[in-house]
């Protein structure tokens, strides 16, 4: 396709076997890559090798099986910290998905809030604060709002501009000497945005905040280094970038992992135990109580190397190709808005819309119908939603995978759509 | 993906021309029911009269399946006996949940027998009957009917 993307589209394509499905007798164009990636054979591959051959619990036996499945484990958990270029595979805890992820910090807080002895970045009070946006995904709002509620502390949040940016002129109103803590998203799953971090990143450590980023929606489709933006803690998900479900990661300086409670207890995570008391063991493991997800482990480093032999720059230059041919189709059809920023700068290949008059359930259907998969509904964000005043959205995300000619076949569609509803 | 058996002529008529819409007064019971996955709302009211359900009435927002089957209820049962209305209630429930295999009684359904597609589509079941799951719990606040148990929701 586009002389200009450097990454050879056909042949990616060819690793993906869903996309060869049909749907009806249309052949599958799937564009809701932002709620789930597909997975390509070298994922499925590793994690059914492993499987087949290596399969054992971690950390716990001392035979052969044991010791190949720690080493793909922990073999997983370097490969994901370089990739985001953390000092230490130490600082890299495997969860379930995001939501896990934010919850083990949230839930730091609030241990901490009824522990004595904690370290008291951790420790939430009436009168302190929490700073979140207006365009979070519920997994980055929930958390801190019920953290509120229990401790007492106040939710602040910035707010969006009309173009769907952050609206940052009262930054230094909203992140204040009262701020604890500021959780913000890196790429906004509605909207597409990709948000600039510098200058809340600075102010939040101007008043001694801590800052963190859910990057969900960024690791995948962005290069990230965790040491360039300068964050304390980050959260991901492993299927939205080309690996399983049922893997997700925090990342935490070391020395904040050190000093946070942990969030789940039990077996794996203790140093000794008695009737009595426990003593934890060192992060990462003391965030991983239980057995862990060791198969998916290995998946995700599967999907991490595939991303890196693509070269995330290369993802990003072919995204913003896709994002800026999306939006010119889509300005283009009668009774379309865009919602969320109109151009393809500072944004990435996630594009929400409503088409005037129909709901966007039956948007959803009748491409499904032409084997166009797109998202619809108010996409887990509905403050988002509420900002401007829609009730739901239809959302295309595009990936890696995806070509103009899919695009082109969802604004066709479109068409198809204004004249069951016309 | 056969789509005219899903929007069938009667269901896009009905939302495109609802009837009944409009919240109106006296009422004594009144249900509001959100599709947490879509975000379709619906905001139902009951006015009853003696054993019979004298008024409905409605705003929602929502796909043109959510809306088209709130105007379909409105025809069926505003002005029924409650008795009937409940049975009609059981009926289309039955049938939306049937998956397609169900087998809709025109004499009782009315309008509401083109819904009959939509059971093969077990995303839009939802939205088919959330206007429904509005009368239901509308008639228990309104203290026309039992309260079932486990609550109304
Ligand atoms: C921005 C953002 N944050 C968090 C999440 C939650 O991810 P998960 O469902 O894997 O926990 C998502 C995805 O749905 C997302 O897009």
């Amino acid at each position: 396709m586009e002389a200009a993307s450097k990454l050879d589209v056909e042949s990616i394509r060819a690793d993906f076997p869903i996309l060869q499905r049909k749907i009806g007798d249309k052949t599958l164009a799937y564009l809701d890559s932002a709620a789930t990636s597909q997975r390509p054979v070298q994922v499925t591959d590793a994690m059914r090798q492993f499987t087949d051959y290596s399969n054992a619990n971690i950390s716990r036996s001392v035979h052969t099986l044991a010791s190949e499945a720690t080493d793909a484990y922990e073999g997983a958990r370097a490969k994901v910290a370089s990739f985001i270029g953390a000092i230490s595979p130490d600082e890299v805890v495997f969860t379930k998905n995001s939501t896990e992820s934010i919850n083990l910090i949230t839930y730091a807080f609030q241990n901490a809030a009824v522990e004595r002895g904690a370290d008291p970045r951790f420790v939430l009070k009436p009168g302190d604060e929490v700073v979140v946006t207006e365009m979070e995904h519920h997994a980055n709002l929930v958390p801190w709002q019920q953290l509120c509620l229990r401790t007492g502390a106040t939710l602040r949040w910035i707010g969006i501009t009309e173009e769907g940016r952050l609206d940052l002129d009262d930054l230094d109103e909203v992140v204040n000497e009262r701020t604890k803590v500021v959780s913000f998203v890196h790429v906004a799953n509605l909207l597409g945005t990709v948000n600039p971090t510098s200058q809340i990143v600075a102010r939040a450590k101007a008043v001694g905040a801590l800052v963190g980023l859910d990057s969900s929606q960024a690791v995948p489709h962005i290069p990230v280094d965790v040491a360039e933006l300068g964050v304390d803690f980050m959260a991901f998900t492993g299927h939205k970038m080309l690996g399983p479900t049922g893997i997700g990661i925090l990342w935490a300086k070391a020395e904040l992992l050190d000093a946070m409670p942990p969030f789940l207890t039990g077996g794996s995570m203790i140093e000794t135990v008695t009737m009595e008391r426990t003593t934890f063991a060192k992060a990462p493991a003391k965030f991983e109580a239980g057995t862990p997800p060791v198969a998916e482990a290995v998946g995700l480093a599967a999907a991490v190397e595939y991303l890196e032999a693509l070269g995330m720059e290369n993802v990003r230059a072919h995204e913003k190709e896709l994002a800026g041919y999306m939006l010119e189709k889509l300005e283009a059809v009668d009774g379309v808005t865009i919602i969320g920023p109109r151009v393809p700068i500072g944004r990435g290949a996630t594009v929400s819309f409503e088409l005037e008059g129909v709901h966007p359930h039956d948007v959803g259907q009748i491409l499904d119908s032409e084997g166009v998969a797109v998202r619809v509904g108010h996409h887990c964000a509905k403050p988002t939603c509420i900002r401007f005043g829609v009730t739901a959205t239809t959302r295309a995300s595009g990936y890696v995978y995806t070509t103009t000619d899919e695009i082109d076949r969802m604004v066709s569609a479109l068409d198809k759509v204004r004249k069951v509803f016309a | 993906m056969d789509l005219d058996e899903l929007y069938q002529e009667v269901i896009l008529d009905h939302y495109k021309r609802p009837r009944g819409v409009g919240l109106r007064e006296p009422f004594e019971g009144e249900s509001h029911q959100v599709n947490p996955t879509c975000g379709d709302e619906i905001t139902l009211r009951v006015h009853v009269e003696g054993d019979t359900v004298a008024d409905l009435s409605y705003e929602n927002v929502g796909c043109s399946i959510s809306k088209a089957s709130a105007s379909v209820l409105y025809e069926l049962v505003n002005g029924a006996n409650i008795d009937d209305a409940l049975a009609r209630l059981k009926e289309f429930t039955a049938l939306m949940n049937s998956r397609g295999q169900g087998e809709a009684d025109e004499e009782t359904l009315e309008d509401a027998v083109a819904f009959t597609g939509v059971s093969k589509y077990p995303m839009r079941v939802k939205c088919a009957l959330l206007g429904w799951m509005a009368f239901k719990d509308a008639l228990v606040r309104a203290e026309a009917v039992p309260t079932p148990e486990g609550g109304a929701e």
